[in-house]
């Protein structure tokens, strides 16, 4: 493979230039480009979406209608939980991908890179529109994020809106994993062999895989939603004979494997910002690597653990209970080989090392909740309750959003050139965790005592903890809007102490081997290697 | 087993001890709280102030719960407290602000080999209580009474099927004063109502230690039937038919409600049961079997228009007015009745064509359910209210040649 990298030396002299004003992001072929229009995209779609979360907390700060009627308060929930999960997740971690993946690997870009201007720019009519459907008649849809039917059936024009907006999301999914797997398998400098790479590398060559497999499962269930609502078709309609559980086991097909696709990038960001920090190779590499393989194949196999209360046989719940426990294992391998990784360490805990503790730290609060929920009889009591919610958001926001701003803070020196504000990371990082935790500890009670999710009202005794859930949801997304104005704005700006090539002393790999902020083009020969793959040699 | 439960038990009173007395705190510092206000109580049978963990059990299925949740929760927290205990250990000596110089080892088969094989193992040890518990939830042989609630948007119909009190059959919707007070922004300072949006017009009445099968079904969307005293949450699916179980204990009143979205007023349709002794029970059914039999009507008398607006009255109030609002006048996508042309219209037809099979894939939902005398005094209601002055009557008569 490298053969045909080698010796190219004639290409470069037309392409060095590079393009400015809005014809740079609008044409960008640019992997660092595109990467940090994902990156701002997804940022803007996490305010969006935040938004919606403070528009549901407000309402349920007190028992009683306040501030939105039922059908918005749907129209909340489930757009929140579209709009983070499809525009914020997924992206970011698109963008990490594309801004990382080639300077990991000593590639010169990503393999298609007109196809990754377009699996961009296609995500901009698709949020346009599910954010548009808010202002359709009707509203947005409310059917909840998982548009289970015959709910969807009921729904406005809005639903068909948010459907096309899906296809078009998953289409531009499956065009960045593509890309990603392309790139990961064919442009690897020589010497950087696959048990040599990165493991974020690693993980989202996996993800990528997942993805591919599963986002076409997506766009068949909602197309099936789609017929049935306007061409007379009954896959889940029940009055023409249809199955609104076979929707179920359709959409948690592709819904299963989703969760891992959000969180297995995460894994990789955390992989190489503790052993940076902890100034000591990743402990178990290999295992890591089988375990995310292992994560990633198990993912397939558990689905109906979110269906227990659909009335399964017993056989079948059975064995979605077990094989859903069996996850425990290669996560708990996960979780034990950080920790060893940091075992007998010399450690420094800035910012980055900060949000990647308190990742492992709360994140495994979430994992343990998984494995709670997975054993069937207990999840008939917590199923649909706000202990589902709890769970969630502990593996999603503690596990993704955490893992994200650990991989800003880590690689924002290369991005940029500047070395972020160190105290105002830290006020970034415990204003968060703190808020955090009082946002979604309380949930697990509530759950618990029986509270059930996607309710805009709720009985009295339920008052407290939903208001110290409100007050702390406030305080998380006021968080945000603080890290946005005076830790990234100021970095996009330039501001602050310049960065050198490798800032992190403990820090190893290629993207540390170009100067910071990486320039337009990097690795335009393939580089030559150390035994490790982690250093150029002259 | 019974050793397990007690050093169980003690673990969960020291574990509760302490959660409540940092929860007391917390409430102190949160005296502006919205409970606060109102000094809600704990609705026995229901949700508690503040609950933090399952409801006291009922059957002995929730019971088996909480035991699996307790043994979970301990192993989960003995490992949490564990592996973070070194994770902290190492962070407190690791530190290169103390010193510390890195050490070079980064790979152990060995010690990957038995952090594998141990937590399989314990999965395993979870894995066979909780078998256990679940086969025996999942028997719904041989019960003594068998009743089917029908999820419908948004309120639970209850049929009594087979055993004592066959034939019975009523709907169940949330009191109207609770959803009118929670569109005027929820019990206001002072108001102490312990079952807010719990109490219903009709409850479920079962006999105590006796094996009742609820058999669920929807007759629009997916709803699910859920009471945590019992141990129970089984979806409602439409044109489907799903099964549980419970045998209550404990004579009292229990709460629940939809725990699957089904569109806006989800939080409005709580289910409550009323267990009580079986000598309660056998009057109970003789008592409601007369009624029925009392009020059956005749879908051929023929009413005169006074009489039927009233009865229309109270029907729309109970079944359209979430709706379609007490004044006619629909809200946001819901259309108005008042000075709709097609409540207006002459032709009797077209509006019972609505009424029987619904509009706009469900929106507006199918009301077969409702006897014909119930939908003719409904839809004679709203052509004689507001500002629909017709003078039209609509005789069940009409609906009995319509469904066929």
């Amino acid at each position: 493979m490298s053969a045909v990298l080698d010796h190219h030396d004639h290409a470069h002299d037309h392409d060095h230039h590079a393009p400015t004003g809005w014809r740079r992001w609008v044409y960008a072929t640019n992997h660092k480009d595109i990467g940090t229009l994902y990156l701002l995209f997804a940022f803007a779609m996490l305010m969006i979406g935040g938004l919606l979360a403070m528009g549901i907390r407000a309402e349920l700060y007190q028992p009683g209608l306040q501030l939105v009627n039922p059908e918005l308060f749907n129209q909340l929930t489930t757009m929140h939980g579209l709009i983070m999960v499809f525009g914020a997740i997924m992206p970011a971690f698109v963008g990490f991908a594309n801004w990382m993946i080639p300077l990991q690997i000593g590639a010169s870009d990503m393999a298609f890179a007109r196809m990754n201007n377009f699996s961009f720019w296609l995500m901009i009519p698709a949020s346009l529109m599910i954010v548009g459907s808010f202002f359709m008649p009707g509203g947005a849809p409310a059917a909840g994020w998982t548009l289970y039917a015959p709910l969807t059936l009921q729904m406005g024009p809005s639903m068909d809106a948010g459907i096309f907006a899906l296809h078009i999301l998953g289409a531009s999914s499956i065009m960045g994993s593509i890309n990603i797997i392309v790139t990961i398998l064919n442009m690897r400098a020589p010497g950087m062999t696959l048990m040599k790479m990165p493991m974020f590398c690693w993980t989202w060559l996996i993800t990528a895989y997942l993805l591919i497999a599963v986002m076409p499962v997506l766009a068949g269930a909602i197309t099936m939603t789609l017929t049935d609502r306007h061409f007379g078709t009954s896959f889940f309609n029940p009055a023409g004979g249809g199955d609104p559980v076979m929707y179920q086991h359709i959409f948690w097909f592709f819904g299963h494997p989703e969760v891992y696709i959000m969180i297995l990038p995460a894994f990789g960001i955390v992989s190489q910002i503790i052993p940076a920090f902890s100034r000591k190779r990743l402990f178990g590499y290999a295992s890591m690597v089988y375990a995310t393989g292992s994560i990633a194949i198990l993912s397939f196999v558990v689905w109906a653990h979110h269906m227990f209360t659909t009335g399964m046989p017993v056989t079948g719940q059975l064995f979605f209970m077990y094989s859903t426990m069996l996850i425990a294992v290669p996560t708990g391998v996960k979780v034990f080989n950080w920790i060893a990784t940091m075992w007998k360490g010399s450690m420094t805990f800035e910012t980055p090392m900060l949000f990647a503790v308190g990742f492992l730290f709360v994140f495994t609060m979430g994992g343990f909740t998984g494995l709670i929920l997975s054993v069937a009889p207990i999840d008939i009591q917590l199923q649909d309750t706000y202990y589902v919610v709890a769970h969630f958001h502990y593996v999603l926001v503690a596990g993704s959003l955490y893992a994200m701003f650990a991989g800003y803070y880590y690689w924002c020196p290369k991005w940029t050139g500047v070395m972020y504000n160190e105290t105002r990371g830290k006020i970034h990082f415990w204003w968060s965790l703190i808020s955090f935790n009082v946002t979604f500890f309380p949930m697990h009670f509530l759950g618990l005592a029986g509270m059930p999710r996607r309710y805009a009202d709720y009985p009295m005794q339920f008052a407290d903890f939903n208001a110290i859930a409100s007050i702390g949801g406030l305080a998380f997304g006021l968080a945000q809007v603080y890290f946005f104005f005076f830790v990234l704005l100021p970095t996009m700006r330039g501001i602050g102490p310049k960065a050198s090539a490798s800032p992190w002393d403990g820090a190893e790999g290629l993207e540390w081997e170009v100067p910071s902020p990486a320039p337009f083009h990097t690795f335009e020969t393939p580089p030559k290697l150390n035994a490790n793959a982690t250093k150029i040699v002259a | 087993m019974t050793q397990a439960r007690a050093i169980l038990a003690s673990a969960k009173l020291a574990l509760l001890g302490q959660a409540s007395a940092s929860l007391a705190v917390l409430a102190a510092l949160l005296t502006f709280s919205p409970s606060a206000l109102a000094a809600v109580k704990d609705l026995p049978g229901g949700p508690a102030v503040n609950q933090l963990n399952l409801p006291e059990p009922i059957t002995r299925i929730a019971a088996e719960q909480i035991w699996l949740h307790w043994f979970m929760m301990i192993i989960c927290l003995v490992i949490f407290i564990a592996v973070f205990g070194v994770m902290f250990y190492s962070i407190w000596k690791h530190r290169k602000s103390v010193g510390h110089k890195a050490a070079n080892f980064h790979e152990s088969t060995t010690v990957e080999i038995a952090w594998t094989v141990i937590p399989f193992l314990i999965v395993i040890g979870m894995a066979l209580p909780a078998t256990k518990v679940l086969v025996a939830s999942k028997d719904t042989t041989n019960a003594d009474l068998t009743i089917k609630a029908t999820g419908m948007q948004w309120k639970w119909g209850y049929e009594y099927i087979k055993g004592e009190g066959e034939g019975i059959g009523f709907v169940s919707t949330l009191d109207s004063t609770h959803r009118q007070m929670s569109n005027d922004g929820g019990p206001k300072k002072g108001q102490e109502i312990d079952n807010y949006l719990l109490k219903v017009d009709n409850p479920l009445v079962v006999p105590v230690n006796q094996k009742v099968r609820i058999i669920t079904t929807a007759n629009d969307v997916i709803h699910a039937f859920a009471v945590p005293a019992f141990g129970i949450k089984q979806d409602a699916i439409p044109g489907f038919v799903r099964d549980t179980w419970f045998r209550a204990e404990k004579t009292g009143d229990f709460y629940g409600q939809c725990q699957e979205l089904c569109g806006k007023e989800h939080a409005y349709m709580p289910i409550h049961v009323k267990v009580v002794t079986a000598e309660q029970y056998s009057q109970w059914t003789d008592a409601k079997l007369k009624e029925v039999a009392a009020k059956a009507d005749d879908p051929s008398k023929v009413w005169n228009l006074t009489d039927l607006v009233a009865r229309g009255e109270k029907v729309y109030a109970a079944n359209c007015a979430a709706c379609h609002q007490a004044t006619g006048k629909g809200a946001g996508p819901i259309k108005a009745l008042d000075g709709s042309a097609l409540v207006l219209d002459k032709d009797h037809l077209k509006q019972i064509t609505v009424m029987l099979n619904g509009v706009n894939n469900g929106a507006m939902p199918a009301w077969k359910q409702l006897s014909d005398t119930d939908l003719a005094a409904v839809v004679t209601y709203t052509k004689n209210s507001w500002s629909n002055k017709t003078g039209q009557v609509v005789q069940p008569a009409e609906f009995v040649a319509a469904r066929k």
